[in-house]
């Protein structure tokens, strides 16, 4: 395979059986699936491709899927910079227990969670029970589906600021200062320009994991065609009627974007590893 | 004396500031995290010890846990073996399209979990492309174990692999370049000297690894067809129970894959603090999950 020749003469054996299987492992378990899905789609015409992937009752669930996404991942940005920066600067009791805690959305089912929020959002539940009395419906409405997003997303702008910040030479602070800036100042123009690239890699992780958020989601968003439908679960009752090949076009377009996300997040990465002083390889 | 008192002001923030930033922050992870986790213990033993008990033995509840332990134990070995296979090849060697390897393996993180069932679906369903095939060959793979087993593969795929892929890279080859010059062989250099060199981040790895398999939800409730004792796994078997609004039966079986997130946390954080340095470069992208 002319696409995977080696540069420089490898002295280490095992290249290509390590390289063989890599590529034999992928392309069975990722890419002939992912194939079968585009190729399904295919099986409709450029019409009915649209008709399916433009419908009204999908073009709803972009919206809901996207726009909670983008605003849990937004609200993840703003609370994120802040729980990396309290745990990277202040010293309190039981520290080390949060910051272990906050990788629980990655650690903890969907499934859980999704019934955890649910029942603590109800009209009846912990928080919901307050909210409902203020007249705010949280489960089964789109800010359910907002808040599910949220958790999901959580940990990701803070381990990708976190680092960035303790590695952050608290010399320039002090020269910053040393030349008049107050604190304000400093956070502004010196620390947080910093922070920017790694702040939109965390913002573009949290988002492409809520793009595709399932589990978490469907218990508290109730599921309404055309209100609380979420994308992922408009395919899954696509498959449910047995329309696969809507639910393939459907899930090509899911895949593309995801795939775009991926590339984009792949930049940022590798613009956030320049700034931040080329110190990964 | 003033001027240094001045400039210790703008390199820290005022009590009261860090007070509040600090009260913020402990109430944003109080609501979304503790919280949560607070209410699942609290809700599986609200009717009682007998109740929560009855419910994580009753024989449904137990061919879940037993499903979702094979899933995993199938699961997990084999992307570890793959995890080793990638690593190798990606971190010490160099080739075109490394980079975009690098991506594609990252891909089943971003493809949503639905999706993933769908696409397995297409291959292996009775429409799909070997269906035909496995049904005159009398092997059921939609709807029955394999299938659930190749769900939980393909989202459990990178975790092993993102692991190793940079600290692997960080290593070089001197150490393998030296061992081969002294004469051992190449499996002899991988099994003494990379792997004992990476032991740490393949736990790191396989704890993700394996916490992920076992919680997987949407990819396995595609493709399990949530028989009851036979192709229900222990997430699958909450939806039912909570659907059926027996809540309690519930909340007991989903304490314990909380239970199993906490003690993923707990040895995840004890690998970060004793191993910090062998682990160095790969949680600078652990984030990426």
């Amino acid at each position: 395979m002319p696409l995977f020749s080696s540069r420089p003469r490898p002295v280490l054996p095992g290249f290509g059986l390590s390289m063989g299987f890599t590529t034999f492992y992928l392309s069975l378990v990722v890419f002939l699936p992912l194939g079968a899905l585009v190729l399904k789609s295919f099986q409709l015409d450029w019409a009915g491709f649209i008709e399916v992937v433009a419908s009204d009752r999908a073009l709803a669930s972009y919206k809901l899927t996207f726009g909670a996404s983008f605003i849990a991942a937004l609200v993840n940005m703003v609370f994120g910079l802040l729980v990396a920066w309290v745990l990277v600067r202040y010293q309190f009791l039981g520290k080390k227990i949060l910051d272990a805690l906050v990788d629980l959305p990655f650690a903890l089912p969907t499934a859980v969670a999704g019934i955890a929020l649910t029942a603590l959002y109800a009209p009846n539940g912990w928080i919901g029970q307050y909210l409902s009395a203020l007249g705010l419906k949280v489960a089964y409405t789109p800010l359910g589906v907002t808040l599910a997003l949220i958790f999901i997303g959580l940990p990701f702008v803070v381990r990708t600021v976190q680092p960035v910040l303790e590695d952050f030479e608290r010399e320039l602070e002090e020269a910053a200062a040393s030349l008049g800036a107050n604190r304000w100042q400093i956070f502004n123009k010196v620390i947080l320009p910093s922070l920017v690239p790694s702040l939109l890699t965390g913002f573009a992780l949290a988002f492409a994991r809520a793009v595709g958020e399932y589990g978490s989601v469907v218990f508290i968003s109730g599921n309404m065609p055309y209100r609380t439908e979420i994308t992922p679960l408009l395919i899954m009752s696509r498959l449910e009627e047995f329309d696969y090949a809507g639910a393939a076009a459907l899930g090509t377009v899911m895949l593309l974007i995801s795939f775009v996300l991926l590339l984009i997040i792949n930049g940022l990465q590798h613009w956030s590893q320049q700034r931040h002083g080329g110190k990964s390889a | 004396m003033s001027s240094n008192a001045s400039s210790r002001r703008a390199t820290t923030e005022p009590t009261w500031l860090r007070w509040l930033l600090t009260a913020i922050a402990l109430s944003f992870l109080t609501l979304f995290l503790v919280l949560p986790l607070v209410l699942v213990f609290e809700e599986a033993l609200s009717k009682g010890w007998d109740v929560y008990i009855a419910a994580i033995t009753e024989p449904a509840a137990a061919h879940a846990i037993k499903l979702t332990l094979i899933a995993a134990a199938i699961a997990v070995p084999c992307n570890a073996i793959f995890g080793l296979a990638a690593a190798w090849a990606i971190a010490k060697f160099r080739f075109r399209g490394r980079q975009f390897l690098i991506t594609l393996i990252d891909l089943p993180i971003a493809v949503s979990p639905v999706i993933a069932g769908l696409s397995l679906m297409l291959i292996f369903g009775a429409q799909g492309w070997w269906g035909e095939y496995l049904n005159d060959h009398d092997m059921q793979v939609m709807f029955a174990v394999p299938g659930i087993v190749l769900a939980t593969i393909f989202i459990t795929f990178p975790y092993v692999a993102r692991e190793l892929i940079p600290l692997m890279q960080d290593q070089g080859r001197e150490m393998e370049e030296a061992a081969l010059t002294l004469g051992a062989s190449g499996w002899q250099t991988f099994f003494r000297v990379t792997l004992p060199s990476v032991k740490w981040a393949l736990l790191y790895g396989l704890i993700l690894c394996n916490a992920r398999a076992m919680g997987e939800f949407g990819a396995v409730s595609v493709v399990s067809g949530k028989i009851r004792e036979q192709t229900n796994t222990m997430p699958l078997h909450i939806e039912i129970l909570y659907n059926e609004y027996q809540f309690a039966a519930a909340f007991a079986v989903s304490s314990l894959l909380a239970l199993l997130a906490l003690v993923t946390l707990v040895l995840k954080s004890a690998l970060e603090w004793r191993h910090a340095r062998d682990l160095a470069e790969a949680a600078k992208v652990r984030s990426v999950e």
